[in-house]
C-alpha cells in the first residue's frame, strides 16, 4: 500500500469552546477523488479548514506529500502543493476574472507557463474565456464556482480540497462541474471534496468518509456507501 | 486685487495644501481598506515627521533665515531620511500594535490607535523641547517651531503679478503628483498590490492563493507611512510652520477627506483632499479662518447625508 498523500490523524479543532472535529482522521491516497459527506454541522469544511491551515489543530497531524504540515501558516500550505476551492466560493468580486486566475498563480514566477495554464484554464471552462475582463462578482453562482476551480489550479498543486462546489450552482452547471472534477482526477489530480450533495459526490468518488457530529462514523468505497442503508436513509433520500 | 485674482490665488493655496492632504488620507484610506481600522496615528506620525525634518536641516545648519535662489540641495537627505522613517515607525506600529489584536474586537484596535497617537503626540511635545537653533525662539516645547521654506520664495509670476506662485507650489506638485500616480500604479499592475486588493476583498481567500496576509499588511503600512512622510516635508516647507499638535489639525483633514471621497478608495482619498482643501482656502479667503471648521465639516455632513459611503466610494460591502 503507497503512502497516502494526505493524511489526517486524529484532529482535534475548534471555535472557542465549541469542538468542531472530535477527532477526525482520514486518508487520501494520490491519484483518488475521496469524498467527505455529512450534514450542516458536521464538521466538513472544519475538517478542511484545518488542512488548509485556516483553523488551528489542538490535536493531531495533518501530514502531506511526507510532510509534516500540521501548524504550517496556510500560505506556506498553498506552497506545499495543497490548493483550496473554498465554501462559497470566496472569489474577489471586485477583481476581474482574469485578475482573480493571475492570483491563484501567485506564488508562481514563471511568467511563461502561466500564461499557457490560463489558455488551459479558458479551454477548460470557455466562459471564463469570454469573461475574462468582467469583475468575479457579476458572474453568476456556477460560473463564479468555476473561477474558483480555476484559480485554485492555477498554483499547480499537488492536491485540490473542494469545499461544497454544487452549493448556490444551477443544476445543469453542477453537472458540468462535476464532470469537470472527474476529468481533472483523471488527468491525475487527487481531490478530497466535501458535499453536501452525497448522491452526486459518491457517484465519482473512489471512497468516502461520513461524518458526523465531529466524528468519521463511517468509511468505505464510495459504491458500498452508496448501497448503504444507514447512508441511504441519512444522507441519499428516497430515489434522488 | 481684483475678485479673480483673489479667488485664483484661495484656489492655488487650497489646491497646494488639499494635495499634501489627499497624500496623508491616503495612509489612512489605505490601512482602512485592508485591515477597517481608522488608523488614528497616522496624523501624529506625519507630526513626527515634520519635526525629523526640521532636526536634520539643523544638523544641516540650515535656519529659518535661510533663503535658497531655486530648489535647495538639502531637500534630498530630506526626501530620503524623512519617508524611511515615518515607513519603519508606521510598520512598526502595526506589527507591535495592531498586529497582535487582529483577531481581537474591531474597537480593540481602535483604542491603541488612540493609544499611539496619544504617544505620537507626547514624543512630538519632548522633542519640540530640544534645544536646536532651528528651533527659532525654541525652548518651549510646545511653541511653534519655524520652518524653512526649502524653497526659494521669489514669486515665479513676476513681481508685479498680484498673485503668487512660488517654488513652494512646484514643489508639492512635483512631489504629490509622481506619489499619487506611482501608488496607483503599484496598487494596480505589481505583485504586492495585486495582493493588496486580494487581502481588502476577501483575507480567508488571500490566504488560501498562497499570500501571506501579514506581511501584506505590514508593506500597506509601510507605504502609507512613507505617503506620510513625502507630506511631512512638503506641508512644513509650504506652511513654515510646525508644532506638536498638527497631526491632529492636519490628520483630522486627511481623515475627514477620506472619508468624504469614500474611505477605502484611493481616488475618492485624493477627491476628497482636494475639495477640504479648496474649501478650507475660500473659507478663509472669503469667509473667517474662525469659520473654517465649521464649514469644511458642514460639508462633511450634507455629503455624507446623501451618500453615507462617500464621493467615490462603494456603497456598503458586506463581509460573509
Amino acid at each position: 500500500m503507497p503512502e497516502p498523500l494526505l493524511s489526517i490523524q486524529n484532529v482535534v479543532a475548534g471555535y472557542g469552546p465549541i469542538e468542531a472535529l472530535k477527532g477526525v482522521s482520514l486518508n487520501v491516497r494520490g491519484g483518488e477523488i475521496v469524498t467527505l459527506i455529512g450534514a450542516n454541522g458536521a464538521g466538513k469544511s472544519s475538517t478542511l479548514m484545518c488542512v488548509s491551515g485556516l483553523l488551528r489543530a489542538r490535536k493531531g497531524t495533518v501530514h502531506f506529500d511526507g510532510a509534516d504540515i500540521t501548524g504550517f501558516k496556510p500560505h506556506t500550505i498553498v506552497e506545499e502543493g495543497l490548493a483550496q476551492v473554498p465554501e462559497g466560493r470566496k472569489i474577489f468580486p471586485r477583481l476581474t476574472v482574469l485578475e482573480n486566475l493571475e492570483l491563484g498563480a501567485y506564488l508562481r514566477r514563471d511568467k511563461q507557463a502561466i500564461k499557457t495554464d490560463l489558455e488551459k484554464m479558458y479551454h477548460l471552462f470557455p466562459i471564463l474565456g469570454e469573461r475574462r475582463k468582467q469583475l468575479g462578482g457579476t458572474l453568476s453562482g456556477g460560473e463564479q464556482q468555476m473561477l474558483a476551480i480555476g484559480r485554485a489550479l492555477m498554483s499547480r498543486p499537488k492536491m485540490l480540497l473542494m469545499d461544497e462546489p454544487s452549493m448556490g450552482v444551477a443544476p445543469i452547471l453542477t453537472a458540468k462541474i462535476f464532470a469537470t472534477i472527474r476529468d481533472l482526477n483523471r488527468e491525475g489530480m487527487t481531490i478530497l471534496l466535501v458535499e453536501q450533495n452525497a448522491h452526486l459526490a459518491l457517484k465519482i468518488a473512489h471512497r468516502g468518509y461520513v461524518i458526523e457530529t465531529g466524528s468519521i462514523v463511517l468509511e468505505d468505497k464510495a459504491e458500498s456507501l452508496l448501497n448503504d442503508p444507514r447512508v441511504k436513509e441519512a444522507y441519499l433520500g428516497d430515489d434522488d | 486685487m481684483t475678485n479673480t485674482e483673489v479667488f485664483l490665488q484661495q484656489m492655488i493655496i487650497g489646491l497646494s495644501n488639499g494635495m499634501i492632504i489627499a497624500l496623508i488620507a491616503l495612509g489612512y484610506t489605505m490601512v482602512y481598506g485592508i485591515i477597517e481600522l481608522i488608523n488614528f496615528a497616522h496624523g501624529d506620525l506625519f507630526m513626527l515627521g515634520c519635526f525629523l525634518a526640521l532636526t536634520i536641516l539643523g544638523a544641516l545648519g540650515i535656519d529659518a533665515a535661510y533663503d535658497p535662489n531655486s530648489v535647495s540641495l538639502a531637500v534630498l537627505p530630506l526626501f530620503i531620511a524623512v519617508p524611511a522613517f515615518c515607513a519603519i515607525v508606521n510598520w512598526s506600529v502595526d506589527r507591535f500594535a495592531y498586529r497582535p489584536l487582529r483577531s481581537a474586537p474591531r474597537l480593540a484596535p481602535l483604542v491603541s490607535a488612540i493609544g499611539v497617537s496619544f504617544i505620537f503626540l507626547n514624543l512630538g511635545l519632548f522633542w519640540g523641547g530640544l534645544p536646536m537653533d532651528v528651533f527659532n525662539g525654541g525652548v518651549a516645547a510646545a511653541a511653534p517651531k519655524d520652518f524653512p521654506a526649502l524653497v526659494s520664495r521669489t514669486n515665479l509670476l513676476g513681481e508685479s503679478s498680484n498673485i503668487i506662485v512660488r517654488w513652494n507650489e512646484v514643489l508639492v506638485a512635483m512631489v504629490t503628483v509622481p506619489m499619487m500616480v506611482g501608488l496607483s500604479l503599484i496598487v494596480r499592475f505589481t505583485r504586492i498590490g495585486k495582493a493588496m486588493r486580494a487581502v481588502a476583498q476577501n483575507q480567508t481567500a488571500a490566504r488560501l492563493m498562497g499570500i501571506d496576509v501579514d506581511r501584506v499588511i505590514g508593506a500597506t503600512f509601510l507605504i502609507g507611512g512613507a505617503l506620510a512622510g513625502f507630506a511631512s516635508i512638503v506641508w512644513a516647507s509650504y506652511n513654515e510652520t510646525i508644532y506638536f499638535q498638527m497631526g491632529f489639525r492636519v490628520g483630522m483633514d486627511a481623515f475627514t477627506a477620506a472619508v468624504l471621497g469614500g474611505i477605502g478608495s484611493l481616488p475618492g482619498a485624493v477627491l476628497g483632499g482636494v475639495v477640504i482643501g479648496i474649501v478650507r482656502a475660500m473659507s478663509e479667503g472669503y469667509i473667517a479662518a474662525e469659520w473654517t471648521n465649521v464649514v469644511v465639516f458642514t460639508i462633511l455632513v450634507v455629503v455624507l447625508t446623501f451618500r453615507p459611503s462617500g464621493l467615490l466610494g462603494t456603497p456598503t460591502r458586506e463581509k460573509v
